[in-house]
């Protein structure tokens, strides 16, 4: 135990001291919120607070962007954020996340960003090879489908093909997820940015069109089959927002689960103006587990949940 | 039988899948930090032994199997079907040649065998770990030829076939893992 607090310490200490050398500011934001993220995938827990309903974030994303249409300029947030339903390896509902925000930047200047900081935070001796592929060139090369292009029938044809999947009638971004998480994760053994995602995986992330088809600006970043950090070239667009909660909010209700209002606050602050910026969000116990050589999300926390 | 849902799948969890009792071995969370969960499951079918992985989308959920493993004492067979009682109830049951399976080659009469019941009726057996078992045919044993590493084929009482070392001969009794067939030692006189 003495070890792993140790080694955890060292890691927090040296995430901080990156962003004071890249004098980017740390935030608190609210742990118990008024409202919640729409995202039909996610499921935040609950709290009475003085006979009124709140909710642990899943992410400190809402409050910092009201923060940056503030004009708080870069900024970042580590501490605690809750996810209710997960729960397994690389799974704890209560974890560690780092989100930052970097004004004027894109998803390319930001991934440049993550890399620095993994560079700073992995030890003298070990030699990180970095690796960027698009979404679209590591699907095709394990699953050998186009994900822009191809239809949903086929998606499920070849995951039905390779996989035990008995599921049916499912939406694109579902078959998209199980191939990728089945049959790509595995291979990205090396530090590896994955970008340019399908539209309907966008999420919060701007949608440009390449010509061929339309791309969401996001990356994701793997190391050891683990998927470790999110991000975006921000979304900065009020309307376009409130469309995408709209279309999450009917998913929600397709699967059985309760709306989530709208969080008003975060759409008045992209009325207001959110600076043009990118904002990522990482997983920090994940990225011990891949630090420290471990296969469990449980071997690198003081308290997991099975052992509260 | 009451259902469950795949996040109450855990290890030895007896459910109903395709008209099978099967198994859960594993259960495996995949969730993409912005996409749908997934539960990646390994099962075993208890009635034909295979293990396998399916995927579901976590949520799903699955009926419960009515299956017990109940340790009982192997009583003897009758050519078709090998009978077995409940130590403490006396009740006993019948298993076919399905139900033993290869297994068939481990049953001695009087050992604890572990019967697997589905809906009542036994639907698997599991031998000991280690049984101890009478060599009833090998060749004949090589007196002083301890050191060497050679071994040769030896029958056991059971009908099971086992590799023994050289210096053993009939009536001799010897300890095997049934879940490798392989010879452990001699039995302690």
């Amino acid at each position: 135990m003495y070890q792993l607090i140790e080694k955890r310490a060292s890691v927090l200490h040296r995430i901080r001291e990156y962003f004071d050398q890249q004098g980017v500011f740390e935030v608190e934001v609210p742990l118990l919120g008024r409202s919640s993220v729409t995202d039909p995938h996610l499921s935040a827990i609950s709290a009475q607070v003085q006979q009124q309903a709140h909710y642990l974030q899943t992410s400190p994303e809402f409050f910092m962007k009201r923060l940056l249409a503030e004009g708080s300029g870069d900024i970042y947030y580590l501490g605690k954020a809750f996810r209710n339903d997960e729960s397994g390896k690389l799974h704890n509902p209560e974890f560690t996340m780092l989100e930052w925000y970097r004004t004027e930047f894109n998803d390319e200047a930001l991934m440049d960003d993550v890399g620095a900081l993994l560079h700073h935070l992995a030890p003298l001796q070990v030699d990180l090879q970095i690796e960027h592929f698009s979404y679209a060139e590591v699907f095709e090369k394990h699953v050998g489908l186009n994900p822009h292009t191809a239809t949903v029938d086929e998606l499920a044809a070849i995951a039905k093909q390779k996989l035990d999947v008995h599921f049916d009638s499912e939406p694109k971004a579902t078959w998209l997820d199980l191939l990728f998480s089945h049959l790509v994760e595995k291979h990205l053994q090396n530090p590896t940015f994955i970008t340019d995602y399908t539209e309907c995986q966008a999420a919060l992330a701007k949608v440009v069109n390449t010509g061929a088809y339309p791309v969401a600006k996001r990356f994701e970043l793997f190391w050891k089959g683990v998927e470790l950090a999110n991000g975006y070239w921000e979304l900065t667009d009020a309307k376009l927002q409130r469309e995408r909660f709209v279309a999450d909010n009917k998913m929600r209700e397709a699967m059985g689960r309760p709306p989530i209002d709208i969080d008003e606050k975060f759409i008045e602050s992209l009325e207001k103006g959110l600076p043009d910026c990118a904002g990522v969000a990482l997983g920090v116990d994940r990225l011990m587990m891949c630090l420290f050589d471990e296969n469990d999300i449980s071997h690198v926390m003081p308290f997991p949940s099975k052992n509260l | 039988m009451a259902s469950y849902s795949t996040n109450e799948f855990k290890s030895g969890l007896k459910v109903m899948l395709d008209g099978d009792p099967c198994s859960i071995v594993e259960n495996e969370f995949v969730k993409p930090g912005k996409g749908q969960a997934f539960n990646r499951v390994r099962l075993k079918n208890l009635r034909s032994g295979r293990v396998w992985e399916r995927t579901f989308k976590s949520g799903e959920s699955l009926e419960g199997a009515d299956v017990m493993d109940v340790e009982m004492e192997y009583l003897y067979s009758d050519g078709e079907f090998w009978h077995f009682m409940q130590p403490d109830t006396f009740e006993q049951y019948q298993a076919d040649a399905n139900a033993v399976g290869e297994n068939v080659k481990w049953l001695k009469e009087q050992d604890k065998i572990v019967v697997t019941l589905y809906n009542g009726s036994p639907l698997a057996i599991t031998p000991p770990n280690h049984v101890e078992l009478e060599i009833v045919e090998t060749d004949p044993g090589l007196k002083g030829d301890t050191a060497q590493g050679g071994t040769k084929p030896a029958t056991l009482s059971t009908g099971a076939v086992v590799k023994v070392p050289l210096f053993l001969s009939i009536g001799e009794v010897v300890r095997v893992d049934t879940r490798t067939g392989e010879y452990l030692g001699r039995a302690a006189k």
